[in-house]
């Protein structure tokens, strides 16, 4: 003890010592100049991007849904795409805003700026009253895919349903990882904001030019299968006040609007079951009811094993294992971060102790993030299963981006918007009623 | 079908105002590099999301001992105390040295960083923390874009980048503050006096 005592002294006296500097010398003839940093440009530009976002948003809705112009919402996700893509370089966005708002709500030690906060709202209320009005010509990450999708090839149902199903699990892991303030996964690996700012990271750079060349032939990849804001914008867009429709008034069943959709957005007309694919549908959907529990539990455990390579992620778990790794011998080098920590004489007790909290804290987020799955994997079964009957050609409201391809391509005459279809069914007579 | 997008607005509404509940005062940040932190590792050059990183350094001239010998500009093996790229330090000859003033016997010499030459790498800032440590690294603002996660963070080793108020991004070191405190206080200096205006830019801890 009392040596340990002395050898906290004497690092107390060696660390003053450091601390005293070679004056400064008296000059007779030469005043001190002071340092000089280039001035900050304050937050303005914050509160401009927040009122380009509200009327961004605000003409989107109208054009999608009053003027019905697929003309004004390509010039306005190509104004989109330069001024919150080009010109602001891509941060913050509502799709990455995601990530501050959950370490917002784990971390009370983060204060979230409130136009972070407003660039996570507003797009999800426009949503929940126009439809995805801000992946139609607002986000300029939709925007980058939309204007390369020139030749559509329709994938098969099933692909799409499973690849879909990775948006809501990227959602998941950025939560997770944003909420235990270890990464913002979705910042890391966007792949367009290297476009924007005309360099970057050469792997995202690739990954995002292997996006674009896939968005040729199928449409807008990212919105469709990655992103994890366009995957909570379905559900918004799914309850959704009005939403775009195809037909203005009848629709004649051509299915040139289905061919047009580059983003397998449409639903062909389902015909009522038969009785006995009636009775199938019902015994299919009773299994798969069945099984979702078991689904989710075997996912969930699956997770909680993940504990250590989720938690690997974490720049403190890495630092505390080569910390150790280095006082068992088995480490040859040190590294910039354990020489950092033993110099600046951090106590080794302190970092171990917050690790194992974090451990434990992936531990139960890692049961979170698997139940997730199986959430996320029952529900679509179960919503696979579900045989929604309708006499039309019509979007998809989920995923159904409002770029207004369908329209420009339908034959029937020109009429304003209408109501979700999805949430009323209503009679054929009735589709021709406004809001 | 109306009840749930009801609970979707009222959902929005709660998130809405806890966030901006629990927001208080707190400003529009920017990320700034807490120079008593930085070892000058050099990944501040190397993994900024800008080509030409948006970390540069900065001399905190009331810092500086105006050495000749310095430890910041000269090569641990330098041949000679001259200007010869080989006995420099700096990869891109960004620390310019001059001479200042002949006393009592010492030549002393002052150092001005090149910002246009500078790249960050932190040579300088670790050659000069085993002296006085004047010279340091900053995020330079009219070059950073401000990422939501800034590259250079998670890759510090001495997780030496915080958020600061986006009024005021930038930090000096706690002793320089004190320094430049006790200047303002002492001196009662006008506006426009450059102290005055640097501090008006730094964030206070
Ligand atoms: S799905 Fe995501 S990336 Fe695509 S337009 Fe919508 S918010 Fe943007
Ligand atoms: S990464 Fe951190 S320690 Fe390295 S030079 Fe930058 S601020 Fe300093
Ligand atoms: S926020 Fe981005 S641009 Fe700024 S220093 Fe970090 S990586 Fe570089």
């Amino acid at each position: 003890m009392v040596r340990i005592l002395v050898i906290g002294l004497v690092l107390v006296v060696s660390s003053n010592a450091t601390a005293e500097l070679i004056p400064t010398p008296d000059f007779t003839s030469h005043a001190i100049p002071t340092t000089e940093v280039p001035p900050g440009d304050g937050a303005g530009w914050e509160y401009v991007d927040v009122a380009a976002l509200a009327i961004a948003l605000g003409l989107a809705s109208y054009f999608a849904l009053v003027t019905r112009s697929r003309k004004h919402l390509f010039a306005l996700s190509f104004a989109s795409l330069v001024w919150f893509g080009f010109v602001r370089q891509g941060c913050v966005c509502s799709i990455g805003a995601t990530q501050n708002v959950s370490l917002a709500l784990f971390d009370p030690a983060y204060v979230i700026p409130i136009t972070v906060v407003v660039f996570f709202l507003l797009p999800l209320l426009f949503t929940l009253f126009f439809g995805r009005t801000f992946c139609a010509a607002v986000c300029p990450l939709g925007a980058i895919q939309e204007f390369v999708s020139i030749k559509n090839v329709q994938i098969p149902r099933w692909v799409d349903h499973s690849l879909g199903l990775l948006a809501w699990i990227y959602l998941g892991a950025a939560v997770i990882f944003s909420a235990t303030g270890t990464a913002f996964l979705i910042c890391r690996y966007d792949p367009f904001v290297g476009f924007f700012r005309l360099g970057g990271n050469a792997n995202m750079m690739i990954a995002g030019g292997v996006l674009l060349l896939i968005g040729v032939f199928i449409g807008r990849p990212y919105c469709r299968f990655l992103c994890p804001y366009g995957a909570v914008l379905s559900v918004f867009s799914r309850f959704s006040r009005f939403h775009v429709r195809i037909p203005p008034t009848q629709c004649i069943t051509c299915g040139l609007c289905s061919e047009a959709c580059p983003y397998g957005a449409i639903e062909a007309p389902v015909a009522p079951a038969l009785p006995s694919e009636a009775s199938r549908g019902r015994s299919r959907l009773g299994w798969i009811l069945l099984a979702s529990p078991l689904i989710v539990a075997v996912f969930a455990a699956t997770g909680s094993m993940m504990r250590v390579p989720l938690s690997q992620m974490d720049l403190d778990v890495q630092l505390a294992q080569q910390l150790r790794m280095e006082t068992l011998g088995l480490a040859t080098t040190t590294t910039d971060a354990s020489d950092a920590f033993r110099n600046a004489r951090r106590d080794e007790r302190v970092l171990f102790e917050s690790v194992l909290v974090k451990q434990q804290q992936f531990g139960r987020l890692g049961l979170l993030l698997g139940a997730w799955i199986g959430v996320v994997i029952s529900v679509k079964l179960v919503s696979l299963a579900i045989r929604r009957p309708h006499a039309d050609y019509r979007a998809d409201t989920k995923n159904c981006v409002s770029c207004g391809r369908c329209f420009w391509y339908c034959p029937v005459g020109d009429a304003p918007a209408g109501k979700n279809v999805a949430n009323e069914q209503p009679e054929p007579s009735q589709l021709v009623q406004i809001t | 079908m109306r009840g749930t997008r009801v609970a979707g607005a009222i959902a929005l509404g709660t998130l809405g105002g806890l966030l901006a509940g629990s927001h208080g005062d707190a400003e529009e940040t920017r990320w700034q590099i807490d120079p008593d932190k930085c070892i000058g590792c050099s990944h501040c050059s190397t993994y900024c999301v800008l080509d030409e990183s948006a970390v540069k350094c900065v001399q905190c001239f009331d810092m500086c001992g105006y050495c000749d010998i310095c430890t910041g500009y000269l090569d641990t093996n330098y041949d000679d105390v001259n200007t010869a790229a080989e006995n420099q330090l700096c990869p891109t000859a960004a620390v310019v040295r001059e001479f200042v003033e002949d006393k009592a016997g010492q030549r002393f010499y002052q150092y001005t960083i090149d910002e246009d030459a500078c790249i960050g790498c932190g040579k300088c800032v670790k050659g000069c923390a085993l002296m006085n440590g004047s010279l340091y690294l900053q995020v330079m603002h009219d070059r950073c874009v401000n990422c939501n996660e800034c590259a250079i963070e998670k890759a510090c080793p001495t997780q030496a980048y915080t958020r600061v108020p986006a009024e005021k991004p930038y930090l000096v070191k706690a002793q320089a503050q004190s320094l430049y405190e006790s200047k303002l206080a002492d001196e009662a200096l006008a506006q426009d006096d450059p102290v005055a205006k640097l501090m008006r830019m730094v964030t206070m801890r």
